[in-house]
């Protein structure tokens, strides 16, 4: 049942996504312009990693693009609760559960299709990286929208008005940008810098990817990650369960 | 065999300017294949009490049954055996007619091809055929309504409950829905529970009355004995046995409230 009711309300979001050439465009225009105007910038300067400029770059670029897309994601949960969508489908015998998930499933193919587009003309700019590693790299965009968009539907089915929804979303998601090193790799950072970066998630995807782009995967940043990424989505996942799950949120 | 059973149901919200009571004790009967209006002036409780009944709201006191199924304890049974049209519905603008009428009947765990023939059997029923393929945008009031209707029924529910089905909608449109909501009962033995604050509604549609005020019933009987009893004579209007019952801005003649 979790798995067909899954299916279906994925489905429902999936071909309305895909009617909407805006949304499926939409995130992929700020992490577009930091490649085509910002990584220009940075191809002779020392970043203190192995590789081009482009593969220190490119995959903060893909985490910023997840991140951002993903904790908007309970924006459309606003909408839908006052057009009482959500409670007409919280009447239905539908899995709670699956209300969830098919949204995030959603959201985690749709940010996944977008980092392929910026790995592409990532590709035009001057990257260069092994087929591998950027597979890995979009295994970590999807772990992350999942997360992200659990929590931020999770926190949209609570709050109130949606004025409360947007301020809240930026004010997290604009210092966990900077905080993990997503721009310019944190290894640059004073001491105390780096130390409050290693308190965000992102920031142990981030440097899981870098390394994968430069081909090296047995490394204790992969490790890390892989912890991380696959611990916070199993918490994310868990939280967006409860809040779905409690009758009257 | 009560289809719907409710003995001492109450909801209390709390809020920040402290708990609000929105339903305080509601017993209530209703046999299979009745409708029943549950009348009562804005605030009454109404929504709220059809929120409980349809699983969307937990109780904070009381219990009961529909459709043979404990609301607390069996939430999912209740789920599938009742449709719920929501007092300002619940379609997506931007879907098709269509579109959200056959996913709502796969909600409900109707094969693909049973959803498409379910939706499009509906839409003939309530002339939405021609509009199938619109977006819910597109749709007048009473289109809109009647496609609420059409997505509370794809699972041929036993028990139906209707918010305020006719809020907003023109005398034609109105009509039309109380046919509707007749021969639901009449050809498929449906139970149509609806709230209404029109008195000529409840009067022309439902075989028995219960009268919510301040999140209690007051009086409850067929429309007849009600105005027998608080109007005075069976031909006394609904409006003036309603005033009467919940004592509102009664007429002159009849300042002082009735004690029920
Ligand atoms: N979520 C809520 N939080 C606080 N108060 C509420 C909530 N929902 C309804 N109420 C209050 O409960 C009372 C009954 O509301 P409702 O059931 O919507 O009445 P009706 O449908 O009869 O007009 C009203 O005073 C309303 O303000
Ligand atoms: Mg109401």
């Amino acid at each position: 049942m979790l798995a067909h009711d899954t299916a279906l309300v994925f489905g429902r979001y999936a071909r309305q996504t895909l009617r909407s050439r805006f949304q499926m465009l939409f995130g992929i225009l700020m992490p577009l312009l930091y490649l085509l105007f910002f990584g220009p910038l940075l191809t002779d300067l020392p970043l203190g990693s192995q590789g081009s400029s482009w593969q220190v770059l490119v995959p903060g670029l893909l985490l910023q693009l997840g991140l951002f897309g993903a904790s908007f994601s309970g924006f459309s949960i606003i909408i839908e609760k006052q057009t009482g969508v959500i409670e007409r489908m919280r009447v239905t015998p539908v899995s709670r559960l699956a209300l969830l998930l098919g949204r995030v499933l959603r959201d985690a193919l749709l940010f996944v299709f977008q980092s392929v587009l910026l790995v592409l003309t990532a590709l035009v700019m001057g990257l260069r990286a092994p087929l591998v590693g950027v597979l890995i790299g979009f295994a970590f965009v999807a772990l992350l929208s999942v997360s992200l968009a659990a929590l931020s539907c999770a926190f949209a089915m609570t709050v109130r008005t949606p004025q409360e929804f947007g301020p809240a979303i930026n004010a997290i998601a604009m210092p966990s940008m900077l905080l993990s090193g997503l721009m310019l790799p944190m290894a640059l950072a004073p001491g105390w810098l780096d130390v409050l970066s290693r308190f965000m998630p992102v920031r142990y995807l981030v440097d899981a990817v870098r390394d994968a782009y430069i081909g090296s995967y047995a490394t204790s940043s992969m490790l890390y990650g892989v912890i991380v990424a696959v611990g916070f989505t199993t918490l994310a996942v868990t939280v967006g369960t409860r809040v779905f799950r409690k009758a009257g949120a | 065999m009560a289809i719907i059973s409710t003995a001492g149901l109450a909801r209390t919200f709390q809020t920040k300017q402290g708990p609000v009571e929105a339903v305080r004790g509601v017993d209530l009967t209703v046999q299979p294949g009745e409708i029943v209006g549950f009348l009562g002036p804005n605030g009454a409780g109404k929504t709220t009490t059809l929120r409980m009944l349809t699983t969307l709201l937990a109780p904070t006191g009381g219990a009961a049954t529909v459709a043979g199924c404990d609301l607390v304890r069996e939430p999912g049974r209740v789920r599938e055996k009742t449709g719920y049209v929501a007092q300002s519905g619940g379609v997506d603008p931007t879907i098709s007619v269509r579109e959200e009428l056959v996913t709502q009947g796969r909600l409900y765990r109707l094969t693909k091809p049973q959803a498409i023939a379910r939706a499009e059997d509906l839409a003939r029923e309530l002339d939405l055929t021609e509009l199938l393929d619109r977006k819910c945008a597109a749709l007048s009031g009473g289109q809109r309504r009647r496609l609420d209707i059409a997505m509370g029924l794809m699972h041929r529910p036993e028990v139906l409950f209707l918010d305020e089905p006719t809020t907003g909608l023109d005398p034609g449109s109105r009509a039309d829905l109380w046919d509707l909501v007749r021969r639901l009962r009449d050809e498929y033995g449906t139970t149509v529970f609806l709230t209404t604050h029109y008195l000529d509604e409840a009067d022309a549609l439902a075989d028995r009355l219960v009268i919510v005020d301040k999140g209690t019933v007051v009086a409850e009987g067929t429309p007849s004995a009600l105005k027998l009893k608080y109007g005075g004579s069976i031909d006394a209007t609904l409006q003036d046995t309603f005033l009467a019952i919940t004592g509102r801005s009664a007429p002159p003649q009849d300042t002082t409230p009735v004690a029920v």
